[in-house]
This record gives C-alpha cells, structure tokens and sequence, in this order.
C-alpha cells in the first residue's frame, strides 16, 4: 500500500469525515489546538532561557524543569492529539503541503535535541544546576530548542496559508 | 457591532497606502499572525506560572511574590508586542477583524483579563504575602484568568472562520 492510499484511507475513516464535513468541529479543534502549542512553546522556552543562563537565575535547573516540564508535557499531549484529529480530516493536502513537511522536520529536530541534551550533559545536572550560566552544551541545547520551537510555530501558521482557499487563514 | 460608522471607517483603514501595502504583500500577515502566536505564547505561559502558584499546584519551593517578580514583567512586556502585531493585521484586514464578532468578544475578554490580572498583582506591591491568607479568592481569580486567556486564544482563532 503506498502513501497515498494510506492517506485515504485516514481521510475516509468516520472521525475524519465527521471532522471534515462537520459546521465548526474544525475551528473548535484548531483553537485547541493552537493554545496547547502556546503553552508547549511558552513553557519550553522558560526552561530554554534558564539553560542559556539568561533568567529565572536564582532558581537551580532542577527546579525549573521539576515545575515548567509536567505542563509541557500535559500541553504537548494535547497539542499531539489535537493536531492528528485535524490531520486526518484532509490528511492528502496536508502530507503534500511543504510547510506542514518542513514543521515535522524542526518538531523532529526539537525531539533529538532534547534527547541528546537528556542523555548527554542533563545526566550531571545535579553538578552544574545551580550555576547562573550552564556548560556550553547545555546552552547550546536551550538556543536550538527555542529556534526549533519558532520554526514548528513559524511553519505551523503557514500551513493555514498555503492550502486551498476556504480552509481558514 | 457592525454599525455603517464601524465600516465606513474600516473602508477607509482599507484604502489607506500602508493597508495596501501589507495586503499586497503575501508575507506580512503570516509573518506578523506568527509574532502574535509567540507572544500569546509568551504572555500565556507566564501568566500559567503564576497561576499555577497562586492555586498552591506548581512552584511552591518559592514564593508567590518572587514567581510573580520572575514572570510579571514578561506578561507587561509583552503585551506591547501583541498590541503591535495585532494592529498591524488590522490595519491589513481592517473589515475581517474590527467588524467580526469574535474580535469584538476577544478586546471584552483582553478588558476582563487585564482588569484581574492588575486585581492579582496590585495587592502584592505593599504586602507579598496578601494572597497566602486569602486561598480561596486568589484561586478564583487565578481560574477567571485561565479562563479568560482561553477564551481570547479561541475568539483569536474563530475571527478566522465568520
């Protein structure tokens, strides 16, 4: 089965047409849709400027991923949840939208700096945590995760302008 | 509201050289609708933080008055910003956004927030510690607050569907 009539076959399922052919399912999801991801991007980046030694210094990393992660997370759920309900009611145009492709690719890059900041200089946090400004490659993670994160946002509201007329700006 | 006054002056917001250049732009509005999207972002996170604090859920190894240092300031500053790109897309679509219902219901909630975002933070200037002895009110005015910027970020998106 190629792409294609996978991607069919997610538009044909009874959510994605109800989604589709529904008055205001649609906008309903997308504003859901779109406060979650304020709320991922917001938090996240707390924790991004505090990895690049720029605020909250009085407070020990730990402590600010202990507080600002768990509604990351929550946000990030909802943001994940949100956002395949309303890829599936016109899976196609989306998959073959560029903006929509290139948003995946900074959310990928996003997923692998985080797990390389995780795996790598997080594990001695407990070492370096309280200091105002963080080793470089704890820096480094905060500024690409901010970028990454403007570049899903950025990429994000695009996608609303580059698909056929009709689906809301 | 869309009285014949409120449209005769977005027509003529609309024939101003400035508002056809930012339609004749295909970049601006998006560009400028992304801005907007990462100051809400800015503005809702920290206002979520002090929330968060005042319910007594997140944050609670500081103080109410040093959570509300850290991320007040955010919340004032930015603000500007939203008020900047959001008049810049309403001089660029003058009609779709001042005579839509739900940027009309979106400026009453941006009021009612506001109103008790200072009602939160004023008692704080002469008294950190205002709102430890009174739980119940500062829950209820941290829920108002969530509440509201949710709605302004569902009124935000709706103005693109009527």
């Amino acid at each position: 089965m190629d792409l294609d009539t996978l991607l069919r076959a997610i538009e044909a399922t009874a959510i994605a047409t109800e989604l589709r052919e529904g008055e205001s399912w649609f906008p309903w999801i997308e504003a859901i849709h779109v406060l979650a991801i304020t709320l991922v991007v917001g938090s996240i980046s707390i924790v991004d400027l505090r990895l690049l030694g720029w605020t909250s210094l009085d407070r020990a990393v730990g402590r600010v991923t202990a507080t600002v992660l768990p509604c990351t997370w929550t946000a990030f759920a909802v943001a994940a949840i949100s956002g395949a309900l309303l890829f599936s009611s016109n899976a196609m145009t989306y998959a073959h939208n560029s903006w929509f492709l290139a948003k995946f690719v900074f959310l990928g890059l996003a997923g692998v700096n985080m797990l390389i900041f995780q795996f790598g200089v997080n594990g001695s946090v407990d070492n370096w945590g309280s200091a105002a400004t963080p080793p470089g490659a704890a820096r480094i993670a905060g500024a690409l995760s901010l970028l990454f994160w403007i570049g899903v946002v950025t990429c994000g509201r695009w996608v609303g302008f580059t698909l056929q007329p009709g689906m809301g700006g | 509201m869309r009285t014949k006054a409120l449209l005769d002056f977005c027509d003529a917001i609309d024939a101003t050289a400035l508002s056809q250049a930012i339609q004749n732009n295909k970049w601006v509005v998006p560009l400028v609708q992304t801005i907007h999207i990462l100051a809400i972002a800015a503005v809702l996170s920290s206002i979520l933080m002090i929330n968060l604090r005042l319910l007594k859920v997140a944050g609670l190894d500081q103080s109410l008055a040093r959570v509300s240092d850290r991320y007040r300031p955010v919340v004032w500053w930015t603000l500007p910003l939203l008020l900047a790109s959001g008049l810049i897309l309403i001089i660029g679509e003058p009609a779709r956004s001042l005579a839509n219902y739900f940027f009309q219901l979106k400026m009453f909630l941006l009021v009612c927030v506001i109103i008790v975002t200072v009602l939160l933070q004023r008692p704080l200037k002469h008294d950190p510690l205002y709102w430890d002895s009174r739980t119940a009110l500062a829950g209820t005015l941290a829920v108002l607050s969530m509440a509201l910027w949710s709605g302004i970020v569902f009124a935000g998106r709706w103005i693109a569907y009527i």
